[in-house]
């Protein structure tokens, strides 16, 4: 049964058909992206002579240095308190089965159904008058309470399945419960603080309608703001646009090369949370 | 019953907080920062946005009048808004039925003893962690008139299919889903093959050892046991498509014409270039309306479905 057949093998064949035609786009945009814009010919041709030149262009004239280093802050800081508060409050929520626990519990589940469209406009005027529209710090505070109800979701599933004996013996050797938290209790939430990590650093480094709000109009921007803002100057200049869609993939390419298995299992790991 | 009791019990005023039989329950202090901020950026915005949906307000004037259900009369008036509720639903359906299932094929293709499984499982989820703007951007080039997906067809022979995909009002829909089941199908495919390899081989086994065939032990054997990474990947197919924004708004805008705008597209419109808050608010609530019976009606028949598979 465990045995490479023929019929395995036209399964490969088969598979690798299909890994070409999702590879496609990504072809094209490589190809578009190192040609010179005076070359006209099929997008699917390989291109003959290529250059550089694009990127260089669309780096110096797309901001895209300063929009880097802005998703970058808003990512780590915002994914960081994130995690911090939601296994603090899971902890808790899991263990006690209070009314007040389980009340508490539902309400912030209430997240996961409420769209942030709801949210966001009433939100918009809130930021307005706290003077927070344009900068950096409204994000990470949004991200921060926007990922709280499917963070700690996840934390609080993995934590009824694990056992309590660790932290009762903690607490019997006489650790506080912010000790027994911080030395017993998250080092063994590791597996789903990656997943964590993960889902929350992807969704909110790829998130374009928040910032697209609080900092239009502003000199502030993040990676897809600023893609969509250079579409918006380069109209019809696909050459330069391909590149700066391609220096904007490339950090995350990188980072999801390097960790491909613990990314894919994060992923994965929603499943078992 | 006995917890409810318990729960009376004197003991349990005794500091520290002590629950059943003496274990010590972390301090209810701890939700408090997670608290304050889901308070702060969902909890009191959302109830604020279902008051501003019975009212006439401007986003700015701090004079605004209670008009009771006049912006949900709009709505059902408004054909724009109708048919955008109806792209909506179209949209979600169509994204969770293509996406997940060429995501199982693709996780049944992968798990098997072909010895590209582990690279093909890396390319094909790679599209998921791309910046969707991003994606979309690619693909209205590709889609273009002048794009690689008409070059492709007239270099094999399909000159007359030729088509302006994104400028037909037809067409442009579909070319939605397509980029979205384009990015996410490795998302799927990742999720159904984690529930896969969760499942014992001696089942499996078993199933081959009695004699039945592939597409058998698919449905009888393999079918019942994916229920809960089914479970998964429907919600959040379903729930990603009804609140779908930056793909539409960067592959068509909503266009052409109204073709493909959906509710979400149209709250952005209405709110910042229009200027009527409530009016979009209203639309919001309408949009949580949706994914909130969605999500109740998935949970109960899957509930239902996953207790009868085991």
């Amino acid at each position: 049964m465990n045995r490479y057949t023929r019929r395995t093998l036209a399964l490969e064949m088969l598979m690798i058909a299909v890994a070409i035609v999702f590879a496609f786009p990504v072809y094209v945009l490589v190809n578009l992206a190192i040609r010179a814009p005076s070359d006209t010919s099929s997008p699917i041709s390989p291109t003959t002579a290529p250059t550089l030149a694009n990127f260089t262009q669309a780096w110096q004239e797309g901001g895209l240095g300063g929009a880097l280093i802005n998703s970058v802050i808003v990512t780590a800081v915002s994914v960081l308190i994130v995690l911090a508060v939601s296994s603090l409050a899971a902890y808790p929520l899991a263990r006690s089965t209070a009314h007040w626990s389980r009340g508490t519990f539902l309400l912030i589940m209430l997240g996961l159904i409420l769209p942030f469209q709801l949210a966001a406009l009433p939100l918009y005027q809130t930021i307005r008058d706290l003077g927070l529209l344009g900068s950096v710090w409204s994000l990470v505070l949004f991200y921060a309470g926007l990922q709280v109800p499917f963070t700690t979701f996840l934390y609080v599933g993995f934590l009824r399945a694990l056992p309590r004996d660790f932290e009762e013996a903690a607490t019997i050797d006489g650790c506080g419960p912010l000790t027994a938290f911080r030395y017993v209790v998250l080092p063994m939430l590791k597996p789903i603080t990656v997943t964590a990590l993960v889902l929350n650093t992807v969704s909110v480094w790829n998130d374009f309608f928040t910032p697209l709000l609080y900092l239009s109009g502003s000199d502030q921007q993040t990676m897809p703001v600023a893609v969509a803002g250079f579409v918006g100057q380069f109209v019809s200049d696909w050459n330069l646009i391909f590149a700066a869609l391609l220096i904007s993939i490339v950090p995350v390419l990188a980072v999801y090369l390097a960790l491909q298995r613990s990314i894919i299992n994060g992923f994965a790991g929603g499943l078992k949370g | 019953m006995t917890t409810d009791l318990q729960e009376r019990l004197p003991e349990r005023t005794a500091v520290p907080t002590r629950s059943r039989r003496g274990r010590a329950a972390p301090p209810w202090w701890f939700t408090v920062p997670a608290l304050l901020l889901f308070t702060f950026v969902v909890l009191v915005p959302s109830a604020r946005g279902v008051y501003y949906a019975f009212t006439d307000w401007d986003g700015l004037d701090p004079d605004f009048a209670v008009i009771g259900l006049d912006n949900f009369t709009a709505i059902a008036d408004d054909p724009d808004a109708l048919q955008a509720i109806w792209h909506t639903l179209l949209i979600a359906v169509a994204i969770t039925v293509i996406q997940n299932g060429i995501g199982l094929l693709l996780a049944l293709g992968v798990n098997t003893m072909i010895k590209s499984r582990n690279f093909l499982r890396a390319l094909l989820f790679a599209p998921a962690v791309i910046t969707p703007i991003v994606t979309a951007y690619l693909w209205r080039n590709l889609l273009g008139p002048d794009g690689a997906v008409n070059s492709l067809l007239s270099a094999i022979g399909l000159d007359s299919w030729r088509q302006n995909w994104l400028g037909d009002p037809d067409l442009a829909l579909w070319m939605i889903v397509l980029v979205v089941v384009w990015q996410f199908a490795g998302y799927s495919m990742v999720i159904f093959l984690a529930g896969l390899q969760s499942i014992p081989k001696e089942i499996y086994e078993a199933a081959a050892i009695d004699g039945s065939g592939p597409v058998r032990r698919f449905w009888s054997v393999v079918r019942p046991l994916l229920a809960p990474a089914l479970t998964i990947n429907l919600m959040l197919s379903i729930i990603g498509g009804i609140k779908l924004f930056d793909q539409v708004y960067a592959l068509t805008g909503g266009g052409p014409g109204h073709a493909t705008d959906t509710i979400s597209t149209l709250i952005y419109k209405d709110a910042f270039t229009l200027g009527e808050f409530g009016y979009s608010i209203a639309l919001a609530v309408v949009l949580t309306a949706i994914v909130a019976v969605a999500s109740a009606g998935q949970y109960a028949v899957l509930n239902r479905n996953e207790r009868a598979a085991s």
